[in-house]
């Protein structure tokens, strides 16, 4: 939705980053861990990465100043 | 919670199980870390930024009631299905699918897609064209301001109502997952609910919808995604089921098929025949909730085009048909999953099986999803399924106080107390009653409290008027003979229908036989056939009765009924843009779900 301001994708895409940055953070701090969760696969790295990776790319591609 | 309510007159009983699960006391299930915490509280400030973001943008009635009628297909459609995600309703069908298996999909698929592909391509044009601000305002268009008062008067009653009973239910799942005291779970979502509608209206409760139903996916998501890695894959999960099956670990049944044990209601534990789910949940239920609940109808309405209105119900029928993955798969997966502290495995029970013994550590099958969520999430990921599920019931408790509001200024309000004010009046009509919607919820909520048998009652109670609702709305769009007095007698008749049916099992459960039309029928086959016979009494009264009165003449149904209402032309698109290729689509991937799960 362009025509009212900033675009809900855009509030998407910076909450997404945030979230992403926190998990990918957090996982990565938990490989430096000596013993992992059961069942952890290592979830909050690439599921962290890929929160950050979709949030940025609604926060770049809705950023206000782009739909001006 | 409107969202429910395809759940509700299908299964109360599941529903109410669900929430009284939730009442027993237990140690909670999940301890939360700071991260999860931060996650929790920046969700809040996001909607909250919202709210005040959008409320320069809700300065006139259509603004704020309507969103002026600006969405984009995506935006409607994703915040029409969103509107219906409830986090109760994921909760109480994962549980659902551990207990009975995959036939739990079966609503969200045939209990779903068909009504949502209807309101699209048949419904909408007359919905759109006729620029009804709400669906008691169709009626009043179509029949006059008595049916229209009748069924504004009823929604509104009923929509804060439910309101309150689900922020309950919510306060009371967040008390068992997490240890959190019910009047903070309550006043906190409620005075968020309340800023961020009142500030923006309409469009503030669609932007949190949309990013609740993200939310929901990015945090429920990964539980299927990891059961499956855990399991093998499907075929690597059936194994596993079969096995503990012929172990005698898991209770035997046919977990995995949707149709094959639905020739006979005692041959699937859910007590249902496929007459009942194709009619009464796949027509009676469905079509009666998506087409004709102003909840969900409101967001389409809110549509910049009639095609974005029609298309928006098709792009929400494809995650529709998505839900399953993040509701039921976990569910099913927990069958072979979930362990007990000592690695046997965990048996889900019943929740009179979990009252009966406190303190023995059981746990209901409607605990299945956070049960789950713990076992696989870690620190800022458990943040994200406990904000996935207060996401729902926040946008869910957001649906019923926008729609409330819209249809008592609209309805109740401008035709029989202030007939000709400013606009601004309505708007700040509009803010105040948004308040006060919420307030009547809280004190719904802790009437609930206080008397938890409500909840039976008061799902039973909007079960009564949707239906009648729907054969009026459906003959009244199609039926030029239709006339004002066949559609009140037809809502009321039909009304009273279902709540003589209603009344009848409750005081004789033996009437079932009659009712559901088998002695092996259970609650669920009841709320289907006591849905198809409302229908058809509504549908056989109102053409009765205005076979003997007088038609309205045609000059005045133009706009309103098929047949007198010329529909705008639509530029031509690329057939990848056009609605009903894009239906086709989501007839084909119908199909195909219900063939392979067979």
């Amino acid at each position: 939705m362009h025509s009212s301001g900033i675009s809900i994708w855009f509030f998407i895409g910076v909450l997404l980053t945030v979230y992403g940055t926190m998990i990918f953070g957090y996982g990565l701090y938990e490989l430096t861990l000596p013993q992992m969760a059961v069942a952890n696969y290592h979830a909050s790295v690439w599921w962290g990465a890929l929160l950050l990776a979709v949030g940025l790319f609604y926060g770049l591609r809705f950023r206000p100043s782009r739909n001006g | 919670m409107h969202a429910l309510l395809p759940n509700l007159f299908a299964a109360p009983s599941l529903h109410s199980a669900a929430a009284a699960a939730f009442t027993l006391s237990a140690p909670s299930l999940a301890h939360l870390s700071p991260l999860d915490l931060a996650v929790i509280a920046i969700y809040f400030v996001m909607v909250i930024w919202i709210g005040f973001y959008l409320k320069s943008m809700a300065n006139t009635s259509e603004e704020f009631f309507m969103a002026g009628r600006e969405m984009t297909a995506w935006i409607a459609g994703l915040s029409f299905v969103s509107a219906n995600l409830g986090s109760l309703e994921l909760m109480g069908w994962a549980g659902s699918a551990y207990q009975y298996g995959i036939l739990a999909a079966h609503w969200y698929w045939i209990g779903a897609i068909p009504a949502m592909l209807f309101l699209g391509m048949v419904m909408m044009p007359f919905y759109y064209v006729c620029k009804t601000h709400s669906v008691p305002g169709y009626l009043k268009l179509r029949y006059g301001q008595g049916s229209s008062t009748v069924a504004a008067v009823s929604f509104a009653f009923m929509t804060v109502l439910m309101s309150g009973v689900n922020m309950f239910a919510m306060a009371e799942v967040m008390k068992i997952v997490l240890g959190w005291d019910l009047n903070f779970s309550i006043i906190v979502s409620s005075l968020a609910v309340a800023a961020y509608v009142a500030l923006g209206g309409l469009r503030s409760a669609i932007f949190n919808e949309v990013l609740q139903f993200v939310l929901i996916w990015g945090g429920a998501l990964l539980v299927p995604i990891l059961g499956l890695v855990e399991t093998g894959g499907w075929s690597g999960f059936k194994a596993r089921l079969a096995q503990n099956i012929a172990a005698g670990a898991t209770a035997p049944g046919d977990y995995t098929h949707m149709w094959r044990s639905m020739g006979h209601f005692a041959d699937n534990p859910m007590g249902i025949h496929w007459t009942g789910i194709v009619f009464g949940l796949g027509f009676a239920i469905s079509f009666g909730y998506w087409t004709t609940d102003f909840l969900v109808v409101q967001r389409v309405l809110a549509a910049n085009s009639l095609r974005s209105a029609r298309l928006a119900p098709v792009i929400g029928s494809f995650f529709k048909m998505a839900v399953p993955f993040i509701v039921i798969l976990p569910g099913l997966l927990g069958l072979v999953v979930l362990q007990n502290a000592d690695g046997s495995l965990m048996h889900l029970v019943g929740e009179n099986i979990v009252k009966a013994n406190p303190g023995a550590g059981l746990h209901s099958y409607n605990e299945v999803l956070p049960l789950m969520m713990v076992r696989y999430l870690g620190p800022g990921l458990l943040g994200l399924g406990i904000t996935a599920l207060i996401a729902g019931f926040m946008s869910g408790m957001a649906g019923n106080v926008s729609a409330f509001t819209a249809i008592f200024t609209y309805d109740i309000y401008q035709p029989h107390i202030v007939k000709h004010a400013k606009d601004e009046h309505y708007v700040l009509v509009g803010r105040i009653v948004t308040i006060v919607g919420v307030i009547i919820s809280i004190g719904a909520a802790y009437l609930v409290m206080n008397a938890a048998g409500i909840m039976d009652y008061v799902q039973a109670l909007f079960s009564f008027f949707i239906s009648p609702l729907l054969g009026v709305v459906l003959l009244g769009m199609f039926w030029k003979r239709a006339t004002k007095a066949g559609g009140f007698w037809g809502l009321l008749i039909g009304t009273l229908t279902s709540i003589g049916l209603w009344a009848w099992v409750k005081a004789d459960p033996s009437a079932l036989r009659f009712v559901a039309i088998s002695p092996d029928a259970k609650d669920m086959a009841e709320n289907m056939y006591r849905a198809l016979w409302s229908v058809s009494t509504s549908v056989g009264v109102n053409v009765i009765v205005s076979l003997f009165t007088k038609p309205r003449p045609m000059s005045e149904l133009a706009g309103v009924v098929y047949g007198a209402t010329p529909l705008p032309t639509e530029e031509p698109v690329p057939f990848y843009k056009n609605e009903w290729f894009w239906t086709v689509i989501a007839i084909v991937v119908f199909l195909a779900l219900n063939i392979y799960f067979w």
